[in-house]
């Protein structure tokens, strides 16, 4: 029977190899590490969240018939906005003091490590802004339903945002026009998620079944996991040549 | 026979140069034609009067916009995939013809709501997913063009492009997909339910934009490769570097 610990040549073979999930493992426990350090960056991404939040019953006005018909869209809104803001934060720092490159010079497939940084930041930024949405859809008057949809859909749904929004910040690192030039490559990119991701919501919220949205919505997903990994590390790697 | 003879700048610049002429030529003279079966020749729409013939340059340029952003993908596709110069730089040609194409598409799209529909815009499905190819196509210029180095600015994009595709397929099937105030595809490879001059000044005119989008990519090609190889000894050699 095999216990659970390797053998001394299967330890030395995946430590000069490198493999997938060393190279996730190590990247996210890493990243995790960093954010629990200097925890500045996941408070402000849900700090921004909840300031967005408030700004919109203050600027169309607090009816509350208005306001729980577009609180699902306004808090997908501010949930985009937010994951949207936390991107530069995943390699910028890695970029510029030379980290990225050597990580890119380690026997780890690319794929590994970038997946783990793209997971690291999920769990920082979207996982966050996903276990708030309830509190903020109370302020907005949702039905509990609705407020379990949501919160589904963002769970679903931020994932698939990290990730191409990872994309997006690798291919723009070291870029002219920093921040703008990112809003331009990710937004487009992200309006199906909001699309189907707010729809989930609302459908929910008018009575209809949120399964169809919901359904896009984790098709999306398993696209996203599939191909986008790869395309990281491919963008990183274009970046530090 | 040397099949990437042209595969360079320096020789493609030449072609480019020859070809372009015959390109533009053949879109003027189908355009010509393809207008006056439009406007001339095709009768009077049973439900839309007169206002229908704007498709004559509407599903055209819809085509194209779409077409344009694929061939401009599948040169990206080369360009990671060989690292060949020539390959970047045909895309960074297309990309303005075909951001060109998406706008009018839109542009004239709505003036044909307007009257039809009562709107110039609505956010369904069609509309939206042709707007999203237009910050596309703004997006693959703006991050080929963000970086010092033009090779790793074509590198970024062309990733860029082949995450962007996947917009496509959405534009294409979003008739079939959602309830759009957008009409369904009347055209298919099984037949079409127009009246056959609409269709072939449709189809005619669909033939020149393609020409025209050719022909204005071969030029624009010309100019990327003088503004990246200008150092290089053929450019200076040319007549019109004196």
């Amino acid at each position: 029977m095999r216990t659970g610990r390797l053998s001394a040549a299967t330890a030395r073979r995946e430590r000069a190899e490198g493999s997938f999930s060393g190279g996730f493992s190590w990247a996210m426990a890493r990243d995790l590490r960093l954010a629990w350090r200097h925890p500045d960056e996941a408070v402000l991404t849900v700090a921004f969240f909840a300031l967005v939040a408030s700004l919109f019953p203050l600027g169309i006005g607090a009816e509350p018939q208005l306001l729980t018909r577009i609180g699902p869209g306004v808090i997908w809104v501010g949930a985009l906005l937010a994951a949207f803001l936390a991107l530069p934060g995943i390699f910028a720092a890695d970029y510029l003091d030379g980290s990225l490159e050597q990580m890119t010079l380690s026997p780890h497939p690319a794929l590994g490590w970038a997946a783990g940084k793209i997971a690291a930041h999920w769990i920082v930024s979207g996982l966050p802004l996903t276990l708030l949405s309830p509190l903020i859809g109370l302020q907005y008057g949702l039905a509990p339903d609705t407020l379990a949809v949501q919160a589904l859909s963002l769970l679903v749904g931020t994932p698939v945002l990290s990730l191409l929004g990872g994309a997006c910040a690798a291919l723009a690192l070291g870029a002219r026009g920093g921040g703008m030039l990112l809003a331009l490559l990710a937004l487009p990119l992200f309006v199906p998620v909001l699309i189907f991701g707010a729809g989930a919501a609302e459908a929910q919220a008018t009575g209809l079944s949120p399964t169809p949205h919901l359904s896009l919505l984790a098709a999306a997903l398993i696209a996203a996991l599939v191909g986008l990994p790869w395309a990281v590390g491919a963008a990183v790697r274009i970046a530090v040549d | 026979m040397n099949w990437f003879y042209f595969a360079s700048p320096a020789t493609f610049y030449g072609l480019a140069g020859r070809l372009a002429p015959w390109f533009f030529i053949l879109a003027a003279v189908l355009a010509a034609w393809g207008l006056y079966l439009g406007l001339g020749v095709a009768p009077t729409d049973a439900q839309q009067g007169e206002v229908y013939r704007v498709i004559f340059i509407h599903v055209p340029t819809a085509w194209m916009s779409m077409f344009l952003y694929f061939v401009m993908a599948c040169y990206c596709g080369l360009t990671l995939v060989f690292n060949t110069r020539l390959s970047a730089m045909m895309a960074r040609a297309i990309a303005p013809t075909g951001a060109m194409f998406t706008f009018i598409a839109l542009w004239t799209g709505s003036f044909w709501g307007r009257p039809t529909w009562g709107t110039y815009w609505v956010w369904d499905a069609r509309l939206t997913s042709e707007l999203v190819l237009l910050f596309l196509y703004f997006g693959y210029i703006a991050l080929a063009n963000a970086f010092e180095d033009p090779r790793r600015g074509d590198r970024a994009a062309a990733l860029l492009a082949l995450i962007g595709v996947v917009n496509l397929p959405i534009i294409y099937f979003s008739v079939q997909w959602w309830n759009t105030l957008h009409q369904g595809s009347s055209v298919s490879f099984k037949g079409t339910s127009m009246h056959v001059t609409m269709l072939t000044g449709m189809l005619v005119m669909s033939f020149s934009a393609w020409m025209y989008a050719i022909g204005a990519t071969l030029v624009r090609v010309r100019a990327v490769i003088l503004e990246r190889e200008r150092r290089a000894q053929w450019v200076r050699n040319l007549p019109e570097a004196a």
